[in-house]
């Protein structure tokens, strides 16, 4: 019986986005958004779209499988699979479940993507402003702890409390967005940067984020192609591979009311190491990290619980330096991430990601042969997802 | 320092209001706080504390945990102090604090409340606290919550 495993069994060949917006600013539908990322993503891998036959999302994103399939009048559809959960913890879980579904002989094409236009839509976490609430809501809100940074923020400060992280850290890891975006075009913040002093100048949303220590809120669309690996070759691009992949949650992580036993956690403690033992890496062979900002806090958590600092070296660890491409000793969110490129709910990660292990990336890091994708921080379920060229497997 | 009641309300009204979801597991926790009286779940069974409700014992998986009374008393187990609302209530009620309180004489089980007094005030984690009840009486539903104010 063969190992049951993601390593090296599955290829991404395609990656496509739509121009990224400032919230609510997109001219184009969500839906037809999500239809020009897929087709950019087949045209960079040099498809017909014919060749779709699954596709996969997360966070009940609202571009249903069927109407996609549908609207592009594809022959037919293998593989429609959405992971549960809210926010972007399913952001590497949706890619992990796109090519499961490859990698079992389930469909051989899938497209994996997130697409939004909350001008059109709800703001994402967002809460009814009156009426009764039930169930973990009700043991916030009523107290004021309702937006997204209201209910992660005591996490984090937590965190800082228990192992003396300064707010630098978290400035660090903002700093380092910004000025990547400054290369990116894609980025909504390019032409945009920021300095130490202006976020501490910057005002609080809750403490201990400031504005700048949150994820934007945009328009767009952001897909990839996935192939059965052993096709690889027959693509345009440097073949990217998924090396491993793992989601979930460490015990009892949801427990309303912020009763989780492992409290001051980005809920990686359980992930990380199934992921490196899927992928066969450790590490010190990870080159580069996309690390999903919803807030900065949360990627100083997710950054330790992934091995590549005690909690106690992260004052020493996180500093601007140490975060940018191409000579720091950990290039971090090189496109400018959900702060400073665009708040595709994580899935900008994944694309630049797999533009780092091609070697196109506006930031390159130079050791690109293990990528790594951390998804929503603090949600569960997470996600997370180690990328690599063919000299990683 | 008692458990006492507090005639003003933290937040201004227009927030909305907690009810026990459709099931009912919450509904014990909500009448109690009507009452003035702290119910958390523990475990007939093998004396495991739990909170948010739930029908099962998470540690010996024995059904429908019985409802026992606690005093509201605790430390501080993490603290924010919110500066940006996001709900029209709260446009002009300028910066709040909420807390999560550890309760260590039930099972270390937390809760979310606010700190009364100065929202400016300095936090320091492993307070100690005790609860203070705010009726909602006028409301509809009616409902109750429970603050926290250093000791």
């Amino acid at each position: 019986m063969t190992a049951r495993t993601l390593r090296g069994r599955v290829a991404v060949v395609g990656i496509g986005e739509t121009s990224y917006y400032k919230h609510g600013q997109s001219p184009d539908a969500e839906f037809k958004l999500a239809l020009k990322a897929i087709l950019a993503a087949c045209a960079d891998a040099g498809i017909g779209a014919h060749e779709i036959d699954g596709f996969a999302s997360y966070s009940d994103d609202r571009s249903e499988a069927t109407r996609l399939a549908s609207a592009l009048g594809l022959p037919r559809l293998r593989s429609a699979t959405m992971q549960w959960g809210g926010g972007g913890g399913g952001c590497c879980a949706a890619v992990a479940n796109g090519a499961a579904a490859i990698a079992t002989g389930q469909a051989d094409c899938v497209v994996v993507f997130r697409s939004l236009a909350q001008g059109q839509h709800g703001r994402f976490g967002q809460s009814a402003a009156g009426g009764t609430m039930s169930g973990e809501k009700s043991y916030l809100v009523p107290y004021g702890v309702i937006s997204p940074p209201q209910r992660f923020a005591m996490r984090a400060r937590r965190y800082m409390e228990e192992h003396g992280v300064r707010q630098e850290a978290l400035r660090a890891i903002a700093l380092a967005s910004y000025l990547h975006a400054q290369n990116n075009p894609r980025a909504v913040m390019q032409g945009r940067p920021l300095d130490a002093a202006r976020y501490d100048a910057s005002r609080w949303i809750v403490e201990p984020f400031h504005l700048y220590d949150c994820c934007m809120e945009n328009d767009g669309a952001a897909a990839i192609v996935l192939v059965d690996a052993e096709r690889a070759g027959e693509f345009a691009h440097k073949p990217v591979y998924l090396l491993g992949a793992a989601s979930g949650a460490s015990s009892r992580f949801a427990t309303h009311a912020h009763n989780s036993p492992a409290y001051a956690s980005a809920n990686f403690t359980t992930l990380a190491p199934e992921l490196y033992r899927m992928a066969k890496v450790s590490p010190s062979d990870v080159g580069v990290v996309q690390s999903y900002e919803n807030f900065t806090g949360g990627v100083v958590m997710a950054l330790a619980e992934h091995g590549f600092f005690t909690p106690a070296q992260a004052n020493e660890f996180l500093t601007l330096e140490n975060l940018i491409a191409p000579d720091g000793r950990l290039p971090l969110n090189t496109s400018g991430g959900n702060l400073a490129e665009c708040y595709m709910h994580g899935f900008e990660l994944v694309l630049e990601a797999v533009r780092q292990v091609r070697g196109t990336s506006c930031n390159q890091a130079p050791r690109n042969d293990v990528a790594l994708v951390i998804g929503g921080p603090m949600v569960a379920p997470a996600s997370d997802l180690l990328l690599g060229s063919a000299a990683a497997l | 320092m008692t458990s006492s009641t507090m005639n003003n309300f933290y937040l201004p009204e227009g927030l909305p209001s907690p009810a026990p979801e459709p099931d009912g597991v919450s509904a014990p926790y909500w009448a109690g706080l009507r009452d003035g009286r702290l119910l958390v779940q523990r475990c007939g069974h093998c004396g495991g504390w739990q909170f948010g409700p739930e029908w099962i014992c998470h540690q010996c998986l024995t059904f429908d945990p019985a409802w026992v009374e606690v005093k509201p008393s605790g430390r501080i187990y993490s603290w924010e102090r919110v500066w940006h609302p996001v709900h029209p209530a709260l446009k002009d009620r300028g910066p709040y604090l909420a807390v999560l309180v550890e309760l260590p004489e039930a099972g270390h089980v937390r809760m979310v409340g606010n700190l009364l007094g100065d929202p400016l005030q300095d936090v320091r984690v492993g307070a100690q606290v005790t609860g203070v009840f705010e009726h909602h009486t006028d409301a509809t539903p009616a409902f109750s919550l429970l603050h926290w104010q250093c000791e």
